[in-house]
């Protein structure tokens, strides 16, 4: 991945969270989750800016970076799409579902469209298996979802403005 | 065999929190002593699938003369087909508080903490507000005590109690060896309490109404009553409090579609039990019951006719593959081979016999895995290949 230089306000967002949770390595998931909710993903730049800030080792944020699967390395698209895998989505035709947004938006799982509008990704039970299979776009979700509905999904937030999407 | 026992529905989780500064005000007024034996003799064992005796988990953590104790709700509610601590946190948030801080006062702690996972984020506002409220209250009557929300990430394994200290302390969630157990060495180090979220507001239940009507619940060795989150193929998804000790055969005709042929119970973790089994299982802890009895966190999965147990089992190898945390190698490698040995055996590649092959690599990892993750994999990949061999193959 090539290098991104952080900005000085980037850099100043990053040590404001650190030093709300008093510098202090234990509290280094709070400091992800944040750092994340502002920047929207977790480069490398910015694990070097955390670990200096916490007085822990790169490797250390790193390797907590890629255990949890919430952290990611790479920005999400406007609109985050999720499906669910969870074993009462799957055997209720969730793959189904996946490979209908993958050909539909033309790209892979972990991957963005390259207008930033979507991202695709899958994830594990989200408590919701009466409603199975269930796809998430950003907070919302929708439940039993089939293969033709991938359609009307993504034109819901193809066609509204970004601040709409969010408030239906 | 047959099980006789039959399936009944309770209503204690659900009904009225709007009690809860009386159930907490009237519990510390009495002695921990005495709220411990209350716990004890209603015989309330954990409700997150391990079913460890609270009141005995309590009392080890008492024991422990230490200033600073800690008490931890497990809401890391990851296995896949369980959804009931989500809608207790939503629908009676005040009980599962009220447990955490008798739970405190009874052990000496003045600090809980909520894990919650990440996928929950959405309760989150709601929930700060109701702490806010709750110690103000415990302010109030000059009880000190704080609860404290930790967000979990998106790692199954967090769910592990010890993975979950590691995980709050700002770690890869890796489980520790044990002994120590979390009553000696828990979060931080310190002695730690930590539940489920449905045993907490069972808790309330209790010293409510005394360990007595919790006691009358269920049968012998599984007592009280337990939320069950049914989905599959059922007419009727949702979540259930229902007495332990019920035979599955009553419960597929309760829930079932009519044309049921397997039910997982206890989700990935658990077992797969086939329709030719459903009269002698019961769900319950390991006891006396007749037949087999499965202990669950609470997830009931149905599987009708048209479902290939190939595809599930297929699911829950990815699954766990995916979760393993790494750390050991009979769970890391152990969760790989399985799924590209199934595989293979499905395509051809492999003889049949192989299957036998895995099946033993499934009792190695239960008995050389470090947690209950890589020991578990064996409970799902066992009943579904025993039961359902001809499935794997053709």
């Amino acid at each position: 991945m090539p290098g991104i230089k952080l900005s000085e306000k980037t850099i100043g967002i990053i040590k404001q969270v650190c030093s709300d949770f008093r510098n202090e390595g234990s509290e280094l998931i709070n400091v992800l989750h944040q750092v994340q909710g502002k920047l929207g993903y977790l480069p490398a730049e910015v694990q070097e800016v955390i670990a200096k800030e916490l007085n822990i080792s790169v490797a250390k944020v790193y390797g907590v970076v890629t255990f949890y699967s919430f952290f990611t390395m790479i920005p999400m698209g406007e609109h985050p799409i999720s499906i669910c895998m969870g074993t009462a989505c799957y055997v209720r035709g969730a793959e189904q579902v996946l490979s209908e947004f993958k050909r539909q938006l033309k790209v892979e799982v972990g991957q963005s469209t390259p207008d930033g509008k979507f991202s695709l990704n899958c994830l594990r039970c989200v408590g919701a298996c009466g409603l199975a299979p269930v796809v998430l776009v950003g907070e919302k979700v929708f439940g039993r979802v089939s293969p033709q509905m991938v359609k009307n999904i993504i034109a819901e937030y193809k066609e509204v403005g970004a601040s709409e999407a969010k408030s239906a | 065999m047959t099980i006789s026992y039959q399936l009944k529905r309770a209503d204690f989780i659900f009904k009225n929190q709007n009690d809860w500064e009386e159930v907490l005000s009237k519990s510390i007024s009495r002695t921990p002593q005495e709220l411990i034996n209350e716990l004890i003799s209603s015989e309330l064992k954990g409700r997150g699938g391990a079913g460890f005796p609270t009141g005995l988990k309590w009392k080890l953590t008492a024991e422990i003369s230490d200033s600073t104790k800690y008490v931890i709700c497990n809401a890391d509610e990851g296995e896949p087909g369980t959804f009931k601590d989500r809608e207790i946190l939503s629908m009676v948030p005040f009980k599962v508080l009220t447990g955490m801080a008798v739970c405190g006062y009874v052990i000496g702690a003045k600090e809980g903490y909520i894990y919650l996972r990440g996928e929950y984020f959405f309760l989150l506002p709601e929930l700060n507000k109701i702490i806010r409220e709750f110690e103000y209250y415990c302010k109030e009557i000059k009880f000190d005590f704080t609860i404290r929300i930790f967000m979990g990430s998106g790692a199954y394994i967090c769910g592990e109690e010890t993975a979950l200290f590691e995980s709050m302390e700002g770690k890869r969630g890796e489980p520790r060896n044990k002994p120590p157990y979390p009553s000696n060495y828990g979060y931080m180090g310190k002695p730690t309490v930590i539940n489920n979220v449905e045993t907490l507001a069972h808790t309330y239940t209790i010293f409510k109404y005394g360990a007595k009507r919790f006691y009358d619940l269920g049968v012998q060795y599984s007592r009280g009553s337990k939320l069950f989150s049914v989905s599959g193929d059922t007419p009727k998804p949702g979540i259930y409090e229902l007495e332990l000790g019920m035979s599955l055969a009553d419960f597929v005709e309760e829930f079932g579609d009519g044309d049921t042929k397997a039910v997982q119970v206890g989700g990935a973790s658990g077992f797969l039990v086939p329709r030719k089994r459903f009269n002698e299982t019961a769900i319950g802890f390991q006891g006396k019951l007749v037949g087999i009895s499965l202990p669950t966190g609470g997830s009931m999965m149905l599987f009708n006719s048209s479902r290939s147990m190939f595809n599930v089992l297929d699911n829950y190898l990815e699954f766990f593959r995916e979760e393993s945390c790494g750390q050991c190698t009979p769970c890391r490698v152990g969760c790989q081979q399985l799924l590209k040995g199934i595989k293979a055996v499905k395509r051809g590649e492999k003889n049949t016999k192989y299957l036998d092959k895995l099946l033993r690599l499934t009792e190695t990892m239960k008995l050389t895995a470090k947690c209950g993750l890589g020991q578990s994999v064996a409970n799902s990949f066992s009943s579904i290949v025993e039961n359902f061999r001809e499935e794997m193959i053709y």
